[in-house]
């Protein structure tokens, strides 16, 4: 306990004088004719595809056949149907398997590309990293311009984990060599409903 | 034909000629003078000057330049303006001139000196001039000038640009100006970094002088003679039929 | 064994001169993605004063905000522990392993641990732990520091990862292609993670009003590692607090684009609450930012957000690699910060530079970074901590110049330069000469040409 109170009194001694906050004034920041393309253009530029829709129909297609298929997937959307609640409880080693991963997204972000997950929305905090494959459904007006719309439209500490995913994994460690898949999934699909 | 510019006749200019120009390049401190006059400047020259001090602040000997600091304000009070053809050495005298006898006195000088090509635009605001240099030229850009004293803008920033030594080389008759593939990357100068760090230094200033190499200049230009004086040494060394020449000597050339 | 000083670290690393030149265009490459990114955004430049005006305000309040911090963090189930220094630190976690009887054990990156020493003295203690950043995992199995802190193995070329590959991962000899590289870390480190008991985190930020941390990282391993894990250990030197969630925004924008030019990471995940059954741990370190916090010039040091921007352009860097700085952290901003930490062992950091100031202004969060190399050395020389030879060569000029007639006595002298520009002298031990010839001497002064012609 010691160290705690040595530290807050150093910090309260050496502190400099008291500053205000900035007041992040929103007009001041970028905005984008159409939301949906430059979330589109970004999101491909960072190595993910994103697939404009205007029903569910094809998606639930995909998801039957590979089923039907005998793959490994785990469907996390109500509007697909049936929910694997079963992949919630898998230890990691078993979710290792899992070859694709349908999940709903709360946003998108127009300036980034990225899409905010809650934990609720992943069922399992380990399946949106651990799949070798992901596909994220957004609906279209969800999509928001910045991260400053997107951090007034969602609550970080809601839920136990959260996360902005943009793209698939990806590494340049080796000569700045961008590979895609370092340990996470390998591609992500986002499809864009509305 | 001489623009004299009469509004400027009772401008009463000090001219801060830094020591290593005074000793190894005096060809600068004369065009720089020269010019100075053709614009229509008065200029006088303090006999008693020697040096901003920087050599020693930028190794960690702030403390020590006092005398530096205390000969400077001595030479320069009294002047309007006063005007180096270095940025680097303008810089550390706005920065960090001091002399607790005459706080007023040295305050009048930080806030009065200017480097050539700053002053030229921003106080002379010229607009044209009569020099002729038909040469194939790079313009090396400082890094004390142009980030410590906005002489243009800088490739990290988000700002609009312009270059006030740009400018003023494109109102010389035949200059024909190219830039390095870096813009604004440091030859690796330094102060005592040149010597203390003498790999890298040099290291820095060969990939300069690559990129102007490359372009096919004959001359590589600036508004320090310190970086010239680097890039010149390196220059000589490996036979390069590319030449050093300070931007004082174009702006004032009549070929 | 006695650390290589900078200059002859560089002197070394630049021996290899076209090696030199692909570090250097690889970096330039990075900072010329960052310039595109930052350049997208009309907003750049008041982003980073509304970034460093948060930061300042954190800094001003910090101890209110560690508190509140905290007991938010606890609120959350998770277990704050507090370091004084980075003993402290490496204990704690120590402890941690020991309780739980845990053997499996994954990292990804945090370069406090790296300050900290933590994988060595763990290592002493027989507990190895698994780097899974695939550029850490790379200089770990070499047994090399990480010369960058966002590129661990930036010094590294594929053909050495391919060699180091094939000895600790048995790919095929001679194969170089980074794709196929990546794979055989894949599955070796899915592995680990898949196996792993605990896993041990950064912080990029901290944010007071939730007790929630972020973690960035586009490869996903800091996620693979903790969701596998059912242990947590989050380390995080104290000046990561923010006080919102909202001001992640500001963050978040600026971090990759500074970093990679990305417009952000793959993944920035934020830690809430453990998930079930697991335990989640932050360590609260200090390990000299209060004393670094209370120096008025150095402060601003406290806002870096470590992206590596001011890497990536310095010239200097680009051309020393970053073991030559021998520290955790390289680069202009280890420059600033080691000192506080040691420095008799650091003082020649702050003379790695020339001043050119491209780090202050690539810097996401405005710290001024030169201008605190320039101070660096202010307090450097002040506190003894310069040679000796360099000391009487600076007093000696500084004397000179500050009395007129013996300068131009000096000059005069045939002009042999040798006691006024010391460093200017022509023979073979003088540095300027190695590689550059001497200005050649005019027949006069300038002032000796002013006399004769002006004041006639």
């Amino acid at each position: 306990m010691s160290a705690r109170e040595d530290i807050l009194k150093a910090v309260a001694a050496n502190k400099p004088e008291a500053v205000d906050l900035p007041v992040i004034d929103q007009t001041q920041v970028i905005s984008y004719a159409n939301l949906t393309e430059q979330f589109k253009t970004v999101l491909q530029s960072i190595g993910g595809s994103a697939v404009e829709i205007n029903d569910l129909s094809d998606l639930k297609n995909e998801l039957e056949e590979k089923k039907a298929a005998g793959e490994f997937v785990v469907n996390r959307i109500t509007e697909l149907g049936e929910l694997n609640d079963a992949a919630t409880k898998m230890s990691p080693e078993e979710l290792a398997a899992v070859e694709i991963t349908y999940l709903k997204a709360e946003l998108g972000v127009a300036e980034n590309g990225s899409v905010w997950l809650y934990e609720s929305q992943m069922g399992n905090r380990l399946l949106p990293f651990i799949c070798q494959h992901l596909a994220i459904l957004i609906n279209k007006e969800s999509i928001v311009a910045t991260m400053h719309h997107a951090y007034e439209k969602i609550d970080s500490g809601r839920e136990g984990f959260g996360v902005f995913l943009a793209g698939p994994s990806k590494t340049a460690d080796i000569e700045q060599s961008l590979v895609i898949g370092a340990h996470g999934a390998r591609s992500l699909r986002v499809f864009i409903n509305g | 034909m001489i623009h004299s510019l009469p509004n400027y006749i009772d401008m009463k200019v000090g001219l801060f000629i830094p020591c290593y120009i005074d000793q190894f390049y005096p060809q600068v401190g004369i065009a720089t003078l020269q010019l100075l006059e053709k614009l229509g400047c008065e200029v006088s020259f303090p006999l008693n000057q020697t040096c901003c001090g920087q050599p020693m602040a930028n190794s960690g000997f702030a403390s020590s330049s006092k005398g530096c600091d205390k000969n400077f304000v001595g030479n320069f009070r009294g002047f309007d303006y006063i005007v180096g053809p270095s940025g680097s050495c303008v810089l550390h005298i706005k920065d960090h001139l001091k002399d607790d006898d005459r706080p007023g006195e040295a305050e009048h000088i930080r806030k009065n000196i200017y480097e050539l090509t700053e002053f030229l635009t921003d106080v002379l605001k010229i607009e044209k001039l009569d020099a002729s240099f038909p040469h194939k030229v790079g313009l090396h850009t400082s890094c004390h000038g142009q980030r410590g004293l906005h002489l243009s803008s800088m490739s990290e920033r988000n700002l609009p640009e312009f270059s006030k030594p740009e400018k003023l080389l494109g109102m010389v008759k035949g200059l024909e100006l190219s830039h390095p593939a870096r813009t604004d990357e440091c030859c690796g100068f330094g102060g005592t970094f040149c010597v203390f760090e003498e790999a890298v230094s040099v290291k820095m200033g060969k990939d300069r002088i690559a990129e102007h190499a490359a372009n096919g200049v004959e001359y590589i230009t600036g508004y320090d003679e310190s970086c010239l004086m680097h890039l010149e040494g390196i220059l000589k060394r490996m036979n390069s039929n590319i030449k050093a020449i300070h931007i004082a000597e174009i702006l004032n050339s009549n070929a | 064994m006695k650390t290589m000083k900078h200059a002859e670290a560089a002197a070394q690393f630049i021996s290899d001169e076209p090696r030199t030149d692909w570090h250097n265009e690889t970096l330039w490459f990075v900072r010329q993605k960052r310039d595109k990114a930052s350049h997208g955004l009309p907003e750049w430049e008041q982003l980073r004063e509304w970034a460093s005006q948060i930061k300042h305000h954190s800094l001003s309040h910090l101890d209110q905000y560690l508190v509140e911090f905290e007991k938010n963090a606890k609120a959350n189930g998770v277990t704050v522990h507090w370091a004084a220094n980075g003993e402290e630190h490496n204990r704690i976690v120590y402890d941690i392993i020991q309780k739980n009887n845990v053997q499996r054990i994954v990292k990804s990156k945090s370069m406090l641990t790296e300050e900290c020493g933590m994988n060595e003295f763990l290592h002493s203690k027989g507990i190895d732990i698994v780097d899974t950043d695939l550029g850490e995992r790379i200089v770990q199995f070499r047994n090399e520091p990480p010369s960058h802190i966002v590129l661990p193995a930036i010094h590294l070329k594929k053909k050495d990862v391919s060699d180091t590959f094939h000895e600790h991962l048995h790919t095929e000899k001679g194969n170089n292609d980074p794709q196929y590289l990546t794979e055989a870390a894949r599955i070796h480190l899915r592995e680990k993670f898949i196996a792993s008991e605990l896993a041990i985190t950064g912080v990029n930020f901290a944010i007071a009003e939730t007790g929630g941390f972020v973690v960035c990282t586009n490869e996903g391993n800091a996620d693979m590692g903790t969701h596998c894990a059912k242990i947590h250990i989050a380390c995080m030197g104290f000046e990561k607090i923010i006080p919102k969630a909202e001001h992640l925004s500001v963050f978040l924008r600026l971090l990759a684009r500074s970093a990679t030019g990305q417009p952000i990471t793959t993944y920035s995940s934020h830690f809430q609450k453990p998930r079930e059954g697991q335990q989640m741990h932050i360590v609260i370190v200090d390990n000299g930012r209060s004393k670094q916090l209370g120096r008025a010039d150095f402060r601003n040091s406290l806002k870096c957000i470590r992206c590596a921007a001011c890497f990536n352009t310095c010239p200097v860097y680009r051309r020393s690699g970053g073991h030559s700085y021998h520290t955790a952290v390289a680069g202009p901003i280890g420059s600033i910060l080691s000192p506080n930490l040691d420095m008799r062992a650091n003082a020649d950091l702050p003379f790695a530079s020339t001043l050119c100031g491209s780090c202050s202004n690539v810097c996401p969060v405005k710290i001024d970074i030169h201008d605190q190399l320039w101070k660096w050395r202010q307090v450097l020389v002040a506190e003894g901590y310069v040679d000796t030879t360099k000391k009487v060569g600076l007093k000696g000029m500084a004397f000179l110049l500050a009395h007129p007639s013996l300068y131009r006595f000096a000059g005069k002298a045939g002009r042999t330069v040798m006691r006024l520009f010391p460093w200017l002298v022509n023979n073979k031990l003088n540095p300027w000469y190695k590689q550059r010839e001497m200005p050649a001497p005019p027949k006069e002064s300038f002032r000796e040409w002013y006399l004769k012609n002006k004041q006639s």
